[in-house]
């Protein structure tokens, strides 16, 4: 009640409204979501995946430390030398509903045998469909690798 | 026969038609205000509003209203189950009842009674009942608040509401609704309505409508964060719809009132040649258009008044500012000897 004129005229609820009114015809920031998609960062942590190497073989060494890293505790390995004497690991599951997406596997990674991809939309029916095994994993990585590629050669210059 | 059919049953049939002619495009108008409302607001925070069902969303009131429909109706054990499921009843029932008086046109209307604006008064006045009816058979405790609260912004407003209408009155002399409409007809057009001559009670109006029909920023009976929904909580399924319903048809209600008592009703703005070709109820319908989007813009503008706020302005602002300009009015029309002549 400092100036008894001004809020008798209103005008600080008409100034109000008027901006409500500007806005009211300005263009729509709405993205249809299913349709258009917002751009993500190369850095984007989505669904991992497990990469290899253009001759096919698989990148991971099972050092462990991405097990040993994961604060949520979310990734299991087991190894044993292969045949050709090599080591690899032979169980390699991330349950993705423990997962808090930190990023800190594909970090340790030495090999970038592990990364987060570009891909959020992973959404099952089930639980039990979220725990990913080896398999998963490399068919994620299979299937990612072209954008994979790119956003760590994107990332590259800074790290 | 002849007499049973011309006393009775044919006046009875124009009567029930009559009223299907009314509430038909009532509840559709009903049913577009949810998605004008959603469109408005969205517009004004730059979002596209509800755009998936139909084109331009244009068929999300009837999803929404089937939705509803599948929903389990749910009775509180706790509450008094007679009355919790009159109160939406008697809600919606009292937002249609009113249309009776409500004349579209020249001579289009159901009932023209010599006392429409009290009618309709008394009428909106009862709407509290259906909200305290509610609140206080959930037997619950946010109900009950939700309640209280606004039964005291019901009457509270409704004081200074009256005297912005004994204003008017004073200045057509009838209280027959088209006897208000017909006084604004004049050689200025729009500028005899009586928002122009009377604009502070008009403004009054409006603001007291808005807290009338429990809109924002009057909305603390439902006030969703603080008493989650007010008297609704305990309401599910169709009787969650009928008040929604009754909430809507009431601001409809409501913006007719202020279209007939303040922007001349079924009047033209402008009694010239492609202006009066448009059939009058096409103008009031415009009318009441353009004042539900001025609901929905101050709802997307204001944030919520807090109670004593809203108790200040009622009993501290508004009624001693409108009662001054009864008083003013009064003064002018007997000092310039413009006072209606009695018919």
């Amino acid at each position: 009640m400092k100036n008894p004129v001004r809020s008798l005229l209103l005008t600080e609820l008409l100034s109000g409204m008027a901006l409500t009114l500007k806005y009211f015809f300005k263009p729509k920031v709405t993205l249809n979501y299913p349709y258009e998609k917002g751009p993500i960062s190369p850095r984007f942590r989505g669904e991992h995946a497990l990469r290899r190497y253009p001759n096919g073989e698989e990148r991971c060494i099972a050092c462990k430390l991405c097990e040993a890293i994961c604060p949520a505790q979310a990734i299991t390995i087991e190894a044993e030398p292969r045949d050709d004497g090599s080591r690899r690991t032979t169980r390699y599951d991330i349950d993705m509903t423990k997962c808090i997406y930190c990023g800190f596997c594909q970090e340790a990674c030495p090999v970038d045998a592990i990364v987060e991809g570009p891909n959020f939309e992973f959404a099952t029916e089930t639980r039990e469909e979220l725990f990913y095994n080896k398999d998963k994993l490399l068919a994620n990585g299979d299937r990612w690798e072209t954008e994979i590629a790119q956003n760590i050669a994107l990332d590259t210059p800074y790290r | 026969m002849v007499e049973f059919w011309e006393g009775y049953a044919l006046p009875t049939i124009m009567i029930v038609a009559q009223i299907m002619v009314i509430v038909g495009p009532l509840l559709i108008a009903v049913a577009y205000l949810t998605l004008a409302e959603r469109k408005v607001i969205g517009a004004m925070q730059l979002r596209k509003g509800p755009n998936v069902v139909g084109p331009f969303g244009a068929l999300q009131p009837f999803a929404d209203a089937v939705k509803l429909m599948m929903k389990e109706t749910i009775l509180p054990s706790g509450s008094n189950k007679i009355i919790f499921i009159m109160a939406p009843m008697l809600t919606f029932i009292l937002s249609l009842v009113a249309w009776a008086v409500i004349p579209f046109g020249e001579g289009l209307v159901v009932s023209d009674i010599n006392v429409g604006i009290l009618y309709l008064f008394a009428i909106s006045s009862l709407g509290v009942y259906g909200v305290i009816m509610a609140g206080w058979a959930s037997n619950s405790k946010y109900p009950f608040i939700g309640a209280l609260r606004s039964a005291a912004q019901m009457v509270s407003y409704e004081v200074s509401m009256g005297l912005v209408i004994i204003t008017v009155l004073l200045c057509v002399g009838s209280l027959n609704l088209s006897d208000i409409v017909m006084a604004q007809k004049g050689d200025y057009g729009l500028l005899n309505w009586y928002a122009f001559p009377l604009l502070p009670m008009f403004v009054i109006f409006f603001i007291s409508i808005l807290a009338e029909t429990n809109r924002s920023p009057f909305d603390l009976p439902e006030g969703e964060s603080e008493i989650v929904a007010g008297f609704m909580v305990e309401y599910s399924s169709m009787s969650f719809a009928l008040f929604f319903l009754g909430e809507y048809a009431n601001m409809i209600l409501m913006s007719a009132m202020a279209a007939i008592l303040f922007l001349g009703g079924w009047l033209p703005p402008l009694d010239i040649a492609p202006l009066n070709w448009i059939p009058g109820p096409v103008w009031f319908s415009l009318k009441i258009a353009m004042v539900l989007f001025c609901f929905l813009w101050v709802r997307a503008t204001f944030p919520r008044f807090r109670y004593d706020q809203l108790m200040r302005l009622g009993w501290k602002v508004f009624l001693p500012f409108s009662l001054l300009w009864v008083f003013l009015t009064a003064g002018v029309l007997v000092t310039f000897d413009l006072l209606p002549v009695a018919q």
